[in-house]
C-alpha cells in the first residue's frame, strides 16, 4: 500500500450501490456538409445506458466514430449531453450548477490519448503535477511539494531525475506517467482513460497498462477504461461495452463477451483481430466483416448494424432492439442474439446441416455466424 | 558502428541460393521475373546501414540490416517506433533526404538499388517497385479526383491512351473492391473512407505491375474490421498477381496471420528472421520474446499483469556497446557488450544473441 490513503474504503464493502450511473444518454452535433453549411444532425451517442461499480474497471470498446469520446465527454458534462442522466456518487450531474460540478468533477478524472498535447509544454513535470492540487486549494506549498514527489514516485518516475524536466525532455510513455499523476492527484474514485495507452510502442503500452492495474489494487479506483482494441480492453476490464454507431450492442463481464458473445458485432470485431498466440505462437487469422460503418448523419432505422449483419432480418430494420439481459449481468441489443439459432436456418437436424458456419473460435459454446442472404 | 558486427553467412537451404549455385526450385507463388531464375531471391538487402546528420548529432537509423526476399512472398518486418523499419524501406525505394548517408546494397532483381541515378530509380518506382503508406489522406492528391490520379499512375507507367488508361483505371479500382468504381472515378477522396481512400492507394500502386509491393503500416490507421479486409485484399493480390509483399507493421498478430516470414527489427538491424511459424513457435530472441508478453491477448484474464520489460529504445545517437537491447535484456551476459552476430543458427532461423531464449546459460557457463 501506499501513503496515500483511501477516503473511500468503505464505499465499496458489501453495497451494490452504482459510483457512476448513466441512463439514456444523448448527444447530438450539428452535422457540416460540405461547403461548411448545416447539414442535419450527428447521432454521436444515442441512448446509451451504464453503471459503473466502486473499484470496478469499465470497458469501452468499438470503431472510430462509435461515440466512445462522446460518452466520456457526456459523463464528465463536458459538454452536457443533450438529454439523459447521469449521477455519480449519488449526485445528478445534469442539474449540478458550475461549482458544484467542479466539485464533482475533482472525483472523477480524464487521462487522454496524446500525451504531449494534453500537458503544457512550458511547465516543469511537478509544475504539472501540482496544477490540480493548486487549482483545488489543497495543502500548502510544503505540503503540496511533498506529495506531488509521492505521486511521481507512485507512477514510477524518480522525482529528483524528472522532476524538473519539460514534457519534450519525456519520451511517451513518461508524458503519459505524469499525465496519470495529475488525474489521480486529488485522490478521485474514477479515472476515466480514453485511448490513454493507444499511441503507446507494445512495451511502454505494458509498462502503462501496469501501472494502471498497481493504481487501482492500491488506490481502489475504477476506471472507465475506452480503446479501439477489444483484447486490451478485455485485459484490464471487469466488464465490456461494445458500441456501434453511438449505440450499446451489448454489455457484460469481460470474459463472457470474449467466451460468449452474444451480439454478432462483437462476434465479428473478435474474429477482426489478428492474433498470436503469447504461449503457443499460433497465429489466429482474421475473418473480415464486410461493409463499413454507415453514416452517424442518416443510421440506419431499427437495428445500426444491419447493414453489415449476417443475421439481419426485415424485423431489424423495422423495430430498434433494446438491451437485454440474456445471461447473468450479461445484456445485448439484438433480435437475434448468438444464443439463439441463427433466425435464416430452417429449425432442425437438417438446417443445422445446411450451416456450415465459421464458428467464432473464441466462443466456447459457438454459434452460427453463417453468411446468409 | 563497428563492421564486424554482422558475419556473411548466407542462408542455404531449397529455397535459397548457394555460392551461385541454383537451388531446387521453390515452393510457392514464385514468379520468376526477367532477371530472376525460380528460387532466386526478388530483393537481396545486405548490410544496409542509414545514417542522418542532424544538428552536428548522427543519428544511426539504420545499423547493418539484412534480409531476402522471394519472389511472390509475403514477409512482415516488425518491431517499435523507431526501430528503422520505414527509413530502411524508403532507403531502398531512394526516397531518403539528402541528410541520409546510406551504405550497404540492395539488389532487386540483380540491379544494385543503392547510388542508382534518379532517373533510373524514378522508373523502377511506381513501376517494378510501389510503396503503400499508412496515410493515404496525405499520399493522395485532395484537390484531385481519385479516378484522375489512378489514370495518371498508369499513363506514367505505360504507353496506354486516354481511353486505355481510363479503362485500366477503373479494372483497377474493381479488382481494388472498391465499391461503385464508376461513381467513384469522380469523387475526392475527402468523399471516401479512410478504407476506400487506402485501396485507392493500393490501385495506384499496382498501375505499374509492381513485383514488390513494400506496405507501410498501410492498415495501422484503419478500425480492426476495415484493416482484415484490406489484408485479405493484399494476400489476394500477392498470390493473383506473384507480387511480393513487404508488410511493415508494429502489430505482431498481423505479422503472424499474414506473412510467411517475419524480420523482427531493434534499433536498426534485424535480430531475428525465420519464416512465421518457426519465429513464433521457436522464439530465440529475446526481444520478440519480450513483445509477445508484452501483447493484449484475448486468452488472458481479466486484470492480469504484463511482462514488463524496463527501460526504453536506445537513443540512436549513443548506442550502447555491443548489443542494443543489453540494457533491457533479462538474458545479458557480460558478453553481451560485443555485437552478437546475426546468423542461421538453425535451418532459416536466424537470430543475433549470445544467449537466446530456451538455451538460457549464466555467465560463468559462457564458452
Ligand atoms: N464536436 C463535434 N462536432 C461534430 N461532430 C462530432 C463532434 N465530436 C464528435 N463528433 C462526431 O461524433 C461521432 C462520434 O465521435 P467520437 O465520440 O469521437 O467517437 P470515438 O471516440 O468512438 O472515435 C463521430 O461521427 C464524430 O465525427
Ligand atoms: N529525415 C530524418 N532525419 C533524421 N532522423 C530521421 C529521419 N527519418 C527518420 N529518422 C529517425 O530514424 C529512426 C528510424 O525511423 P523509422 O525508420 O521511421 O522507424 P520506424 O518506421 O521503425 O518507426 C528514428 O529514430 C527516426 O527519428
Ligand atoms: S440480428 Fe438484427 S438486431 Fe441483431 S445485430 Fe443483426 S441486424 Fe441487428
Ligand atoms: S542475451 Fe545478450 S545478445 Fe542476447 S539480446 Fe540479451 S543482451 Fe542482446
Ligand atoms: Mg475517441
Ligand atoms: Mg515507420
Amino acid at each position: 500500500m501506499t501513503a496515500i490513503d483511501d477516503r473511500r474504503g468503505d464505499a465499496r464493502a458489501g453495497t451494490r450501490t452504482p459510483l457512476l450511473r448513466a441512463r439514456n444518454l444523448v448527444q447530438e452535433f450539428p452535422a457540416r456538409a460540405a461547403g461548411g453549411v448545416k447539414g442535419g444532425v450527428v447521432h454521436a451517442v444515442s441512448n446509451v445506458s451504464f453503471d459503473i461499480y466502486p473499484g470496478e474497471t469499465l470497458g469501452v470498446v468499438g470503431e472510430t466514430g462509435s461515440g466512445k469520446s462522446t460518452l466520456a465527454r457526456s459523463v464528465i458534462q463536458a459538454p452536457r449531453p443533450k438529454s439523459g442522466a447521469v449521477e455519480f456518487q449519488g449526485r445528478d450531474l445534469m442539474t449540478l450548477r458550475r461549482r458544484d460540478l467542479k466539485q464533482a468533477r475533482r472525483q472523477m478524472q480524464m487521462v487522454y490519448q496524446d500525451p504531449f498535447g494534453s500537458l503544457n509544454p512550458r511547465w516543469r513535470v511537478t509544475e504539472l503535477v501540482e496544477e490540480p492540487l493548486r487549482g483545488y486549494g489543497e495543502g500548502n506549498a510544503d505540503s503540496r511539494r511533498r506529495r506531488v514527489a509521492e505521486l511521481l514516485d507512485l507512477v514510477g518516475l524518480d522525482p529528483s531525475q524528472y522532476g524538473r524536466r519539460r514534457p519534450f525532455e519525456l519520451s511517451g510513455g513518461q508524458c503519459q506517467r505524469v499525465a496519470i499523476a495529475r488525474a489521480i492527484a486529488l485522490d478521485p474514485a474514477l479515472v476515466i482513460a480514453d485511448e490513454a495507452v493507444s499511441s503507446l510502442d507494445v512495451l511502454i503500452q505494458a509498462q502503462v497498462l501496469n501501472l494502471f492495474e498497481k493504481l487501482r489494487r492500491e488506490l481502489d479506483l475504477s476506471y472507465l477504461f475506452i480503446a479501439h482494441d477489444l483484447a486490451m480492453v478485455k485485459q484490464v476490464s471487469d466488464r465490456v461495452a461494445v458500441m456501434y454507431l453511438g449505440q450499446l450492442a451489448e454489455i457484460g463481464p469481460a470474459q463472457d463477451i470474449y467466451r460468449r458473445p452474444l451480439h454478432p458485432y462483437t462476434a465479428a470485431l473478435l474474429e477482426s483481430i489478428p492474433r498470436v498466440d503469447p504461449v503457443t505462437g499460433t497465429a489466429h487469422k482474421p475473418t473480415a466483416l464486410p461493409g463499413e460503418p454507415p453514416s452517424p448523419i442518416d443510421p440506419p432505422s431499427g437495428c445500426r448494424f444491419r447493414t453489415r449483419c449476417p443475421r439481419s432480418q426485415l424485423r431489424c430494420a423495422e423495430v430498434d432492439p433494446v438491451l437485454e439481459e440474456r445471461l447473468p449481468g450479461h445484456q445485448v441489443a439484438c433480435h437475434f442474439p448468438l444464443d439463439l439459432p441463427d433466425p435464416a436456418m430452417p429449425p432442425g437436424p437438417a438446417g443445422a446441416t445446411l450451416a456450415p458456419a465459421p464458428v467464432p473460435a473464441s466462443a466456447t459454446d459457438p454459434a452460427p455466424t453463417a453468411q446468409t442472404s | 558502428m563497428s563492421g564486424k558486427q554482422r558475419t556473411a553467412t548466407y542462408p542455404v537451404g531449397d529455397s535459397y541460393v548457394s555460392e551461385g549455385v541454383i537451388a531446387a526450385a521453390s515452393s510457392g507463388p514464385a514468379a520468376p521475373g526477367p532477371a530472376g531464375e525460380p528460387g532466386e531471391p526478388l530483393l537481396v538487402v545486405e548490410d544496409l546501414r542509414v545514417q542522418f546528420t542532424r544538428g552536428g548529432r548522427r543519428i544511426n537509423a539504420v545499423n547493418g540490416l539484412s534480409y531476402e526476399l522471394l519472389p511472390g512472398s509475403m514477409m512482415a518486418i516488425i518491431g517499435e517506433s523507431g526501430s528503422g523499419k520505414s527509413v530502411s524501406s524508403r532507403a531502398l525505394m531512394g526516397l531518403l533526404p539528402p541528410t541520409a548517408t546510406i551504405t550497404g546494397s540492395v539488389s532487386f532483381a540483380g540491379r544494385e538499388l543503392i547510388g542508382m541515378p534518379e532517373r533510373e530509380m524514378r522508373e523502377l518506382r511506381g513501376g517494378d517497385i510501389a510503396m503503400v503508406f499508412q496515410d493515404p489522406a496525405r499520399s493522395l492528391n485532395p484537390t484531385m479526383k481519385i479516378g484522375a490520379q489512378v489514370t495518371e499512375a498508369i499513363r506514367l507507367h505505360s504507353d496506354s491512351d486516354r481511353k486505355g488508361a481510363h479503362a485500366r483505371a477503373i479494372e483497377l479500382l474493381r479488382m481494388v473492391r472498391l465499391p461503385a468504381p464508376e461513381r467513384r472515378f469522380h469523387e475526392y477522396p475527402h468523399q471516401l473512407s479512410g478504407g476506400m481512400r487506402q485501396r485507392v492507394m493500393i490501385a495506384i500502386a499496382l498501375a505499374g505491375e509492381p513485383r514488390l509491393l513494400i506496405a507501410d503500416e498501410a492498415t495501422t490507421a484503419l478500425d480492426v474490421t476495415t484493416q482484415a479486409q484490406i489484408m485479405e485484399l493484399l494476400v489476394e493480390l500477392q498470390q493473383r498477381l506473384g507480387m511480393a509483399v513487404v508488410m511493415i507493421s508494429h502489430d505482431l498478430g498481423l505479422a503472424a496471420s499474414y506473412a510467411q516470414d517475419v524480420v523482427v527489427m531493434y534499433a536498426g538491424r534485424a535480430v531475428e528472421h525465420a519464416p512465421t511459424a518457426t519465429l513464433f513457435g521457436n522464439v530465440r530472441m529475446p526481444y520478440t520474446r519480450a513483445l509477445l508478453g508484452a501483447i493484449p491477448a484475448l486468452e488472458r484474464e481479466p486484470h492480469s499483469l504484463f511482462e514488463v520489460t524496463p527501460g526504453q529504445p536506445p537513443d540512436l545517437s549513443a548506442l550502447p556497446k555491443g548489443c542494443p537491447f543489453r540494457p533491457r535484456c533479462p538474458n545479458a551476459l557480460d558478453r553481451c557488450v560485443e555485437m552478437p552476430p546475426f546468423r542461421e543458427h538453425e535451418p532459416e532461423h536466424w537470430w543475433a544473441c549470445w544467449n537466446p531464449v530456451g538455451d538460457e546459460t549464466g555467465n560463468g557457463e559462457q564458452e
